[in-house]
């Protein structure tokens, strides 16, 4: 019986996004966060237990955790307030454990799961400041499960690193953040389709958690943006001619010009 | 005219998306959500300007009045309280079993204009086990001084260890700048660090510069998958701290001439104190996996090879000229090619002499991750794909067609062994 909370955003799909303007782009589950609630759901399937979906967002917020629970996932609470409005990452992650404790206190708490990062923010933050918070055992960039040893109260994790893949072992309550090569994603059942279509998910503001007002939100934020802009325009470069009618002779001018230019930056 | 007119907030109802960032942010309760848009209650309105910069799609703006800075950005940073008494720009040298990551010599060389041009010490932080030679390391890269802990605990990288070794240093020694590797295990380590700190992060940086009137680390990084880039601070909280992408800065020329201080430090901490073990560990040269992040040539393949056998053509392209196979993400997300070989947002940031986009359409998330390449070249079909945006040498042709002649040149030419030998690229 392993009492488990997937920790999910909402986000913009970026890879819709082409301008600053990100009027009518779609809201998706984020994609790490989708791995995540699916390793949660397999990791019910095998040991028991259950499966809660934790967001912070705006009311919209409540489509992606439909998502969830069309996954498998039992319950779904949104944490939502105008309070948490412009947080960073370190209100983000003192406003999500507040949350979790919360959660701990009515079920229990075994294992946290976050997808690695938020693909608007890339910050791959929020997980980390969450495990520090709650002083749990961080095990980053999971790609899977080997084994919950649910009597020894302890989790083995395989874990992505630039080098390789690592396996390491932490006591239990544990948080993990979840890459891409965790799972594949399965179809939702039909059963879980019509359950998430009718699932209500419960709202929790400011006051039914117990935060300090001044930590929440952009109050509660260290950083601040002072400027969004467009990235800069490269130069276009050059189209060497030929491409179709002779790709022999345009390969020979593209290596003639790296050539050239590989001389002249020796210089 | 616009001279006498008092200054007035205003914003562009068009182009809000009622987020509720400025409502949030306005000190003076002026301005509100109003159904699907932002609406200014002028009667509060001290036209602080605080909101215009926190706006995502900029439709804020000061009408009439001369241009201002905005009040908070003109006033330096309070030298009191928290953000008193710190000083010094410090970097945490990645290492593993003595091996430095190269990221951790970038940030020496970008943390040195940091602390000339604010007047401190550029600092390594370097922990491990007989990690002395890195320390000493440090210094040929520009590094005045080193704070180091050696202690067997750290002689892996875990979490808890590390991060409870870096608050103690940065608890004693309170540096105003404090820059990590934008790597996996750095991503790990400062998140759990700035966290405890209770101080700003800002992750993923491209861009670092000082400030020059409040002497604030100005953090550039991009958002949304590389569409947008923002300008970060930590006004009040210190250190500031940043993790910076690899491949991105510049380090210095290696001066073994240099000196560094050394100043060691204990860590109260044993092996029964970590709580996470080490268990088994499988290293990518066992798997044959690519070696993308520090590539000189890199010859990627997209959606255009048409199918996962197209990767035996760019492979054999990356073999002449003795560079390594990348992809794009539509090809990994096919199942044509395994996820250690993806360049770009979700992937890998690259940085190689020479990138070779082969059939690769030039996605946003792809772009971010290698458009810093020193030199960019893309063979595609469609003369207005992204690619060519941001290639030097573009060749509108099918990559069959062209491919084959390229790797037939190479060998020909013996780019490889030129390449080997410093001549071409």
């Amino acid at each position: 019986m392993l009492r488990m909370v997937v920790c999910v955003k909402q986000v913009p799909d970026t890879t819709e996004v082409h301008t600053l303007i990100r009027e009518g782009v779609p809201s998706i589950l984020n994609p790490f966060d989708a791995h995540a609630t699916e390793a949660a759901v397999q990791l019910k399937e095998k040991y028991g237990g259950h499966v809660t979906v934790l967001s912070m967002g705006p009311p919209q917020a409540a489509e992606a955790l439909k998502k969830c629970i069309s996954f498998g996932v039992d319950r779904a609470i949104l944490v939502s307030d105008r309070a948490f409005a412009g947080a960073d990452t370190l209100a983000t992650s003192y406003t999500v454990a507040a949350g979790l404790r919360k959660i701990a206190g009515e079920e229990g708490l075994d294992l946290v799961l976050c997808g690695k990062q938020a693909i608007d923010g890339d910050t791959a933050q929020v997980g980390p400041g969450i495990a520090c918070r709650l002083d749990l055992p961080q095990i980053t960039y999971a790609v899977g499960v080997d084994e919950v040893d649910l009597e020894e109260g302890t989790i083995t994790v395989q874990r992505r690193l630039e080098k390789g893949v690592q396996t390491v072992q932490a006591p239990l309550p544990a948080l993990l953040t979840c890459v891409e090569e965790m799972n594949e994603l399965r179809y939702a059942s039909l059963p879980n389709m019509i359950k998430a279509a009718r699932y209500e998910v419960e709202v929790w503001t400011a006051a039914d958690l117990d935060t300090e007002p001044e930590r929440l939100g952009l109050k509660g934020s260290a950083t601040v943006v002072e400027r969004i802009f467009a990235p800069p325009e490269h130069e276009r470069g050059e189209i060497i001619p030929g491409g179709s009618e002779d790709p022999a002779g345009a390969a020979a001018a593209l290596l003639d010009k790296l050539i050239e230019q590989a001389a002249t930056s020796e210089e | 005219m616009a001279k006498d007119k008092q200054p007035r907030l205003v914003i562009e109802p068009e182009k809000c998306i009622a987020c509720g960032l400025c409502e949030a942010e306005c000190p003076f309760d002026a301005i509100h959500i109003e159904g699907d848009v932002a609406v200014i209650d002028y009667d509060k309105c001290k036209v602080c300007r605080k909101c215009i910069p926190i706006c995502p799609t900029n439709c804020l703006s000061v009408e009439g009045g001369k241009e201002a800075a905005p009040a908070e950005a003109a006033k330096p940073a309070e030298v009191t309280g928290k953000v008193g008494g710190y000083s010094g720009v410090w970097v945490f040298a990645e290492q593993d079993s003595g091996e430095v990551h190269p990221v951790s010599w970038e940030l020496l060389g970008c943390g040195r204009t940091l602390a000339d041009t604010l007047g401190c010490e550029l600092a390594a932080m370097v922990l491990g086990e007989d990690v002395e030679d890195v320390a000493i390391e440090a210094g040929y890269y520009g590094a005045d001084r080193a704070y180091v802990i050696d202690n067997p605990v750290l002689q892996v990288y875990r979490t808890s260890p590390y991060a409870a070794a870096c608050i103690s240093l940065i608890s004693k020694y309170k540096p105003e700048i404090v820059l990590v590797g934008a790597t996996t295990l750095g991503r790990d380590l400062a998140g759990a660090i700035a966290t405890e700190l209770g101080t700003g992060l800002t992750a993923d940086c491209t861009g670092l510069d000082i400030d020059e009137e409040t002497k604030l680390l100005r953090q550039t990084r991009p958002a949304f998958g590389g569409s947008i880039m923002a300008t970060i601070l930590t006004r009040e909280q210190r250190p500031q701290m940043s993790t910076v992408r690899p491949r991105v800065m510049e380090a210095l020329p290696r001066d073994e001439t240099r000196q560094i201080e050394i100043i060691s430090e204990d860590l109260a901490l044993t092996e029964e104190d970590v709580l996470t073990k080490i268990i088994g560990f499988q290293a990518d040269s066992d798997l044959d996996a690519p070696n993308l992040q520090y590539a000189e040539i890199i010859c990627s393949g997209g959606r255009g090879l048409g199918s996962p056998s197209g990767f035996e053509l760019i492979q054999q392209l990356a073999d002449a000229l003795g560079g390594v196979m990348g992809a794009s993400r539509a090809t990994v997300d096919a199942g044509w090619i395994s996820h250690d070989h993806q360049v770009g947002q979700t992937g890998i940031t690259v940085r190689p002499r020479l990138y070779i986009a082969c059939g690769i359409s030039g996605a946003i998330q792809h772009l971010v991750g290698m458009q810093s390449s020193d030199t960019i070249v893309a063979i595609n079909t469609d003369p207005d794909a992204p690619i060519f945006q941001i290639a030097d040498y573009g060749i509108v042709g099918d990559l069959y067609q062209v491919v084959p002649e390229l790797i037939r040149l190479a060998k020909e030419r013996n780019l490889k062994e030129k390449l080997l030998s410093g001549v071409a690229f």
